[in-house]
């Protein structure tokens, strides 16, 4: 007699299965939670880019519903604001059939001083798969982690960490060049404060790609010296901080720009954003310098006519709206990964049943 | 007062403030040291009480100039009674209160209350600090004359640096009048920008934000050319920088007035501890990260300025060694570390954390109970610190050879806030006597343990 329960995962497998299963399968050793890249080897990052693919597919169908993760309870938890990240987060659960409930810091409890620790073991005492979060803090989803049993997925700490992000601008250049190793990035813009230029250089490093960064002094921790390579002991070796600009987008494949926030001028970081933009903006000219085929890319949101200007942002070479879309294939594969780790056990049940 | 006569025999008894240094026994009548031998007797006088200290060390009791005692005003973080029982765990027989309690001890009123309260519930002595400005808001000055006549030891706007280089120049001309210390937290905010650990790679690789060494070292210049100019007492708290070490050098060979301090943790822990791993430098950073015990205010340095202020203090240039316990409470250190409230519970594992100095050779046993015995007493200009006759009889016994894990679940402290929980730290206070009265002993506090641990949560 067929076991209800399993008769549902075979419908599970099958429905998800792209044309070869092994593209979705879990990176092999599964992960509870996702940090930062640190936390994955390359042979993951390839696993789950992969796994991103078999998404992606799933992403172009009429019907963009699978029951991989149903009955399955996401929360997202946003205590900073975010468009794409939080609504990417959303539709990825919600096309692998689980329920995802989302929470703002403004709109719960913590707007009436509900300490981070209470909420989340309010959250746990509702029996939730999987929290992701952004949060102001570095370092809040290792808090979290520590009190919960749900999987945590950083969705962004503070100036630490964006994994999700790196994940994404993997998978989209990877799309375009095919393999990511050998290939140059250069990275521009406010390395001091932004957790994509930290996620992502140690993503492109870890996957053999060479990154150099440039930006105004101002923008860098004060132990790193422009037109400096960093040695292994920062957790960045290899890390090239060009001179200026020009240097470092000079032969690239992929230039990423970086927002550029109002607040570094009033903090004193920068005289005005128009020097900024003069000086460190990705403009046409500054795109010639880079390879012919070079992508562009921004982890948004932009402020066109400071870091990039509007004719590259819009131009042929610009792959920012690819970024937006293949975020949902990737958070896909890092929500179905982490919350379904008994996955390749029962598939593999069912093929042999 | 103590009536007993007490005999502590067959130590190895250490009192830099004599230049002692040999086996010998410890007399002690009537609340007083009543002297010291020759050598060890082996006997004990006709109505002496023998404590046997063979193999142990006997030194005066440890003198505090940096104690967090939250009372009044944060009473469910530490109390006098809590504060001074961890005091006499960790072998102090004085402590000198920090002014920053709720309301503050602006006024002769509040130091007073506090030198009541101490007499009634503390285990140790208790001596104040007064605040530098009305409120520490660095505005204007409290009332120093009635406060020195209240019986503080000194003024400090601990937590709060006087940022007006005025009102700290004034403080400095002031203080002439009662002849008592300045002490002022050596911090540019600015500089530091709202960081929140010492800068460097550990910082950049945790996304914190740090705060640079030199926010330290420049208002320590600062202080250091205003004492100059003025001729008055300067006190350097918690000296962390080699910066805040060559200035000081230089200020000492100037003639300036100055004494400076470091804490155990400042010489014991560095930027590293951050990750969580006791000091271990992980190849991913993992859950236990950003642990919330090692944030403290100066921040953990890199360890070039761990291994600096080892030096100032073995050579002497820095004169002490003081805790700034800072005890917490459970939801001022379970959050973010951008959350997280500055401080550690040090009193308990003081000497201990700091004895691993002298096992690795890098400081002299004598001049490490100097630090904490003749050096303090010697800033206060009062009879402590030392094993003299007359002098009160404040002795702490040590074993320099037990091996101890820290479990701070046990600390009599009323907080937890540690960073070495669960580190092994050899070198243990095992009694300690204060005016003739054992106010701790290892022995009978084991049986104490369920009972603190109780009454904690």
């Amino acid at each position: 007699m067929a076991n209800p329960i399993t008769t549902i995962d075979a419908g599970t497998a099958t429905d998800i299965a792209p044309k070869t299963p092994s593209e979705v399968e879990s990176p092999s050793v599964p992960r509870r939670h996702l940090f930062d890249m640190d936390d994955l080897t390359a042979a993951e990052i390839t696993d789950l880019l992969d796994s991103a693919e078999g998404m992606r597919e799933i992403t172009t169908r009429d019907i963009r519903k699978t029951p991989a993760l149903r009955g399955k309870t996401i929360i997202t938890m946003f205590f900073e604001n975010s468009t794409r990240t939080r609504v990417s987060f959303e539709q990825a659960g919600k096309i692998l059939g689980a329920d995802v409930i989302n929470i703002t810091a403004s709109a719960s409890s913590v707007s009436k001083g509900e300490s981070l620790l209470n909420t989340v073991k309010t959250l746990q005492a509702m029996q939730i798969d999987a929290l992701v979060v952004r949060h102001p803090h570095s370092g809040a989803p290792y808090f979290i982690s520590n009190h919960t049993d749900a999987s945590v997925v950083n969705a962004g700490d503070g100036t630490h960490a964006h994994p999700t992000q790196s994940l994404l601008d993997l998978f989209t250049v990877r799309n375009h060049v095919g393999d990511i190793a050998g290939k140059k990035i250069a990275i521009v813009g406010d390395v001091l404060y932004s957790r994509v230029a930290r996620s992502d250089i140690m993503a492109f490093q870890k996957m053999g790609a060479e990154v150099v960064v440039s930006c105004p002094n101002t923008l860098l921790p004060d132990e790193w010296q422009l037109g400096s390579t960093l040695d292994a002991s920062t957790g960045f070796g290899g890390l090239k901080l060009a001179r200026n600009v020009d240097e470092a987008v000079d032969g690239v494949d992929v230039v990423m720009a970086l927002r550029i926030q109002q607040e570094r001028q009033e903090a004193g970081h920068l005289p005005n954003l128009r020097e900024y933009s003069d000086r460190w903006g990705i403009n046409t000219k500054r795109m010639a310098l880079a390879n012919d085929d070079a992508l562009l890319m921004h982890p948004g949101p932009m402020n066109e006519g400071v870091e990039i200007s509007s004719e590259v942002a819009h131009g042929v070479q610009s792959v920012v709206e690819e970024q937006v879309q293949n975020g949902v294939a990737v958070r896909m594969a890092v929500l179905y990964t982490l919350c379904a780790p008994g996955k390749s056990v029962r598939v593999g049940g069912v093929d042999e049943g | 007062m103590a009536t007993r006569n007490l005999a502590i025999t067959g130590g190895r008894v250490i009192d830099p403030a004599q230049g002692i240094e040999r086996v010998a026994d410890v007399l002690i009548s009537a609340g007083k040291i009543a002297g010291i031998t020759d050598g060890s007797s082996g006997s004990v006088p006709d109505g002496y009480e023998q404590i046997d200290a063979a193999g142990k060390i006997v030194s005066p009791g440890f003198v505090d100039l940096h104690t967090h005692l939250r009372d009044p005003g944060q009473e469910w973080k530490e109390t006098i009674s809590t504060g001074t029982r961890a005091a006499a765990h960790g072998g102090f027989t004085t402590v000198c209160a920090m002014p920053n309690t709720d309301p503050v001890q602006d006024s002769a009123a509040v130091v007073l209350d506090v030198i009541r309260r101490s007499a009634a519930d503390g285990v140790v002595r208790v001596l104040p600090i007064g605040a530098i400005s009305v409120g520490q808001h660095g505005k204007q000055l409290a009332p120093m004359v009635e406060l020195a006549d209240a019986g503080v030891i000194g003024f400090s706007d601990d937590g709060n640096p006087v940022t007006d280089a005025n009102l700290m120049r004034q403080a400095l001309k002031y203080s002439i009048e009662v002849g008592l210390p300045i002490i002022n937290h050596a911090e540019d905010k600015k500089i530091g920008a709202g960081g929140v650990m010492s800068a460097g790679t550990v910082a950049t690789r945790l996304g914190l934000a740090g705060v640079p060494v030199e926010a330290e070292t420049v208002m320590i210049a600062r202080d250091l050319h205003l004492a100059g100019l003025t001729g008055a007492r300067l006190h350097i708290p918690h000296i962390s920088t080699m910066g805040s070490i060559v200035a000081l050098r230089s200020a000492k060979e100037c003639g300036v007035n100055v004494t400076a301090e470091v804490t155990p943790h400042h010489l014991t822990l560095n930027d590293e501890w951050v990750y969580g791993l006791k000091g271990e430098v992980p190849e991913q950073v993992g859950a236990e990260a950003y642990d919330t015990n090692t944030k403290v205010n100066p921040p953990l340095r890199s360890k070039f300025n761990v291994e600096a202020v080892i030096g100032a203090l073995s050579e002497g240039l820095i004169d002490i060694i003081a805790t700034d316990h800072a005890p917490h409470a459970f939801t001022d250190k379970v959050c973010t570390y951008n959350e997280a409230a500055h401080g550690i519970n040090v009193l308990e594992t003081a000497f201990s954390s700091v004895f691993a100095l002298v096992d690795a050779k890098k400081m002299s046993i004598t001049r490490l109970i100097e630090s904490l015995t003749a050096g303090p007493a010697g800033i206060l200009g009062r009879d402590l610190g030392s094993l003299k006759k007359g002098f009160s009889a404040d002795v702490v016994i040590i074993d320099p050879d037990s091996k101890w894990v820290v479990n701070s679940d046990e600390f009599v402290s009323k907080s937890t806030n540690s960073p070495l929980d669960g580190v092994e730290l050899t070198g243990r206070v095992v009694q300690t006597i204060y005016q003739g009265e054992t106010v701790f002993d290892l022995n009978s506090a084991a049986a104490h343990t369920g009972a603190a641990a109780g009454a904690k949560a």
